[in-house]
């Protein structure tokens, strides 16, 4: 590993990591560790990565910034060895580095935090961040290996519990075990894929923190994300990505929200504008409702809530914390195993899906590729799958295929779905189109109650100001809207009024436009936020 | 109740446990350390069989009783390349290609025995490993005497089984055959080889599986014949899961079932008039069944057991 130091970590811990843009004006002409030359990868006809150039400089922060698809992540798997590229070198400091080999991005000093945790989950931190790095034969001595760490540990602020298993980390904790495993290794070069996607806002603002300390003692950092607001703010520079391309680099200090959004989605992008709401009546009520885990990933303890006509409610929470109970319950899916849930007034007793959608309810699920389409099966059937026992699409118990097909024409053209025509398989159309079908065939029939969730996961822009607009006109027209999301961003921009998630507890955050993101953070965290004084809990 | 007494009393039942133990003792770690690293070698009965065979016929034909050892693991060793080209290169189902290697080595060891001896009647007979005693151990007061009776490969099971857990919890090789089999990606970034080390993992373990073969036929017995592996190719890939994949508890076991079909033999032999004897032949394979239920609902699988690993693919 030559006479490379831990990039200086060792005398500046502890120094401020305040985002110093003085100093982000003099790393430009620092040295540059790492350059990607005509890099392009394809997937059989799909063109990932087309004639990509990259640089980054020694304690820079560089934005990877780019739509689902945009090639990002394909570009930094072949940065560290993980896919072959078809075209194009990478070279790190003065060396370049061998097609396809971990192992020498990791001997050349390239670390990766991977979106999906690359962590053997029967093991501990320790054993994780050991791996690989003694000679397979040697017998096992980690006394060495467990002060190194401990040192790291001490100076970057990424605490961790190093002898429990991984498989009893928190996804926080996790991912400091990945950051832990890199600089282990004395990177010179970290990338992090999408590392905020599991993150509460606060423990990415420890991130963000981490990682201004590492970039000022040296490292040269590349920062995955689709999230303009987390680029702006950790960020020297942007690089934004578009099919494959890139579409433009800037210097974060002189960047604009706006423009950086039209770079990423190549066409001006309509801002969405949402108008007061009216509520109306209440159309569901939650009543100390309670479902047990085994129905849900996550069991609901106790929620009491109520959904208005005319309002979009959002639930923010992060992943994993009741949000698949609610949405089994408004499904039809699940019923409650304490409590009541009622819908117009009339309590919900059956685990019954075409009930619910007789009685009025839309339904947009989480995996829409999974629950909310059939994938083998045409456009035109999907456009009918909830209607086909009658009219419409039925007569006498025979399908109307003209009918169908029909329906789904005029679908296709008011959504803008793209797609060959409605004999299309559902499969092939992107993650955009397929929910812009989902949504062609709930709005149809003028729904009472949407629950839309996670309504823009994974979709560009342009989709999801095209389902934002359309959910917003839903609830003008006096529908009652649950959207459920993890981006908090969605939920400011959609929902008129919150609640927040946390081990199955669902609290009443009141309307959004009284609120900041710090607020939900802690809500979403598990802190209660301080109630005014005189008020009984 | 009194008969129960005299036959847990006796050294000879515990002596008969243990060498019923050491086949399942030596098929256990084998299997153990192929699921460890993420694949299923349900090729382990036919591997029993070809190591009993080759070990057999090595000795029969003038090598050594090690020598026979020896050529035994090099057989299941290749079986084991062979599984391991098809499921860890080619990505096969491990089912389909475990069950395959089963009846290949099972019919090719017919086969060779058949073609190498075409005209007898009754099996040949080798001079098989006599019991050695160890020191001290053999001197202990009621087990000492059960431990006397062993063969030199008795003790080599027990020896192994220190053996592999020392490699999988003390070496970093085991760190990452342990690794290998919960998520190969985490492997892969780290900068290992997930071929190698599965691959590695599957050639020793089949080795280990042949020895287990080899132990009925130059220990147990002294000869071959057909169907003698009946089934403890089997019982080893349950003893796995009973066993929560460690060693220590792999050990444990195979000894129990040693104990429990060493019981039923002589329980047999007492009221065998009352009782027919199919029920007591049952008995031990009843308690697997009734040992799995009751641990295997708690397995902790590797997570990794049973998926094909292809670097570059898109996840």
């Amino acid at each position: 590993m030559g006479g490379r130091t831990t990039a200086g970590l060792a005398g500046r811990a502890g120094q401020s990591g305040e985002h110093d843009k003085g100093a982000t004006l003099a790393n430009r002409q620092a040295e540059i560790v790492l350059s990607l030359q005509g890099i392009t990868k394809r997937f059989g006809p799909l063109v990932a990565n087309d004639g990509l150039d990259l640089t980054l400089h020694r304690g820079e922060i560089l934005a990877l910034l780019g739509e689902n698809g945009a090639g990002k992540t394909t570009l930094m798997n072949i940065l560290f060895g993980h896919y072959v590229q078809d075209e194009g070198s990478v070279r790190v400091a003065d060396q370049i580095l061998p097609p396809g080999s971990p192992g020498a991005a990791l001997a050349a000093g390239v670390g990766m935090v991977h979106q999906h945790f690359a962590l053997a989950e029967n093991l501990s931190g320790l054993d994780n961040i050991r791996l690989g790095t003694e000679p397979l034969m040697r017998l096992g001595a980690s006394r060495a290996a467990r002060r190194k760490i401990e040192r790291i540990i001490a100076e970057s602020g990424l605490e961790v519990d190093l002898d429990r298993r991984v498989a009893a980390l928190t996804v926080g904790e996790k991912q400091r075990v990945e950051i832990l495993k890199a600089l282990y290794r004395d990177v010179r070069v970290l990338i992090l894929d999408e590392p905020t996607a599991v993150l509460t806002p606060q423990e990415a603002e420890g991130l963000f923190t981490v990682l201004r300390r590492l970039a000022a003692n040296g490292l040269g950092v590349i920062f995955i994300s689709h999230k303009l607001g987390e680029v702006l703010a950790v960020s020297h520079r942007i690089a934004v990505l578009r099919a494959g391309r890139k579409a433009g680099e800037l210097l974060t200090a002189q960047a604009d929200r706006r423009a950086i959004a039209d770079l990423m989605v190549g066409k001006a992008v309509a801002e969405v504008r949402r108008s007061a709401p009216t509520p109306g009546k209440a159309l569901v009520e939650f009543r100390k409702v309670s479902l047990a885990r085994g129905v849900a990933r996550a069991p609901l303890t106790d929620a009491s809530f109520t959904l208005r006509r005319g309002e979009i409610v959002g639930i923010a929470g992060v992943s994993g914390n009741g949000q698949a109970a609610i949405a089994a319950l408004l499904s039809g899916l699940a019923v409650p195993s304490s409590g009541q849930v009622l819908l117009d007034g009339t309590p919900i007793t059956s685990a019954n899906p075409r009930a619910l959608v007789a009685a009025g309810v839309a339904r947009m699920p989480e995996d829409r590729q999974h629950d909310g389409v059939v994938g083998t099966m045409s456009i035109a059937d999907n456009i009918a799958l909830e209607e086909v026992r009658g009219k419409p699409f039925a007569r006498f118990g025979l399908l109307d295929r003209k009918a169908m097909r029909a329906r789904a024409n005029a679908a296709i053209a008011a959504y803008d779905i793209r797609c060959p025509g409605s004999d299309t398989e559902a499969r092939l159309l992107s993650g955009g189109n397929a929910q812009k079908l989902i949504l062609a065939r709930v709005l149809e029939r003028e729904p009472r109650l949407i629950l839309a969730n996670q309504p823009t996961r994974g979709l560009d822009i342009g989709a999801q100001s095209e389902i934002h607009r359309r959910l917003i006109a839903a609830r003008d027209r006096g529908a009652a809207v649950l959207v459920i999301s993890e981006d908090l961003d969605e939920l400011f921009a959609l929902a008129d009024r919150l609640l927040v998630v946390h081990a199955g507890q669902v609290s009443d955050a009141g309307p959004s436009a009284a609120l900041d993101r710090g607020s939900v953070g802690l809500l979403m965290a598990g802190q209660s936020i301080t109630a005014p004084l005189g008020v009984p809990a | 109740m009194e008969v129960l007494l005299d036959i847990f009393a006796s050294a000879n039942f515990w002596a008969a446990a243990v060498r019923i133990a050491t086949p399942l003792i030596f098929g256990v770690l084998g299997a153990l350390l192929c699921e460890r690293a993420g694949v299923l070698n349900l090729g382990i009965e036919g591997i029993f069989v070809a190591g009993a065979m080759a070990g057999w016929i090595a000795v029969y034909l003038g090598a050594g009783l090690w020598g026979g050892v020896l050529v035994a693991a090099l057989a299941g060793a290749a079986f084991g390349l062979l599984h391991a080209l098809l499921t860890v290169i080619l990505g096969l189902s491990q089912h389909v290609s475990g069950i395959g290697i089963t009846l290949l080595a099972t019919s090719v060891s017919y086969f060779t025995y058949r073609t190498a001896l075409p005209s007898v009647t009754s099996p040949p007979r080798i001079t098989p490993f006599q019991p050695v005693a160890i020191p001290g151990l053999s001197d202990l007061p009621f087990i000492g005497p059960a431990l006397f009776a062993q063969t030199p490969l008795s003790w080599l099971a027990f020896a192994l089984v220190a053996l592999l857990a020392f490699v999988l919890y003390r070496t970093p090789l085991g760190l990452a055959i342990r690794a290998v089999g919960d998520n190969p990606g985490a492997v892969e970034a780290q900068g290992l080889s997930v071929r190698a080390l599965r691959i590695g993992a599957v050639v020793a373990g089949s080795a280990l599986m042949a020895l287990g073969g080899a132990f009925l036929t130059l220990s147990a017995f002294d000869a071959f014949f057909f169907g003698m592996v009946n089934g403890r190719g089997w019982i080893c890939i349950a003893l796995v899961v009973f066993a929560s994949w460690q060693p220590g508890k792999a050990l444990l076991g195979a000894l129990l079932f040693g104990a429990f079909d060493a019981f039923q033999i002589r329980l047999q032999a007492e009221i065998g008039q009352i009782v027919p004897g199919q029920v007591f032949l049952m008995l031990p394979y009843l308690l697997s069944i009734l040992a799995l239920v009751l641990v295997a609902r708690r397995a902790d699988y590797p997570r990794a057991l049973l998926q094909p690993w292809f670097k570059g693919q898109r996840h």
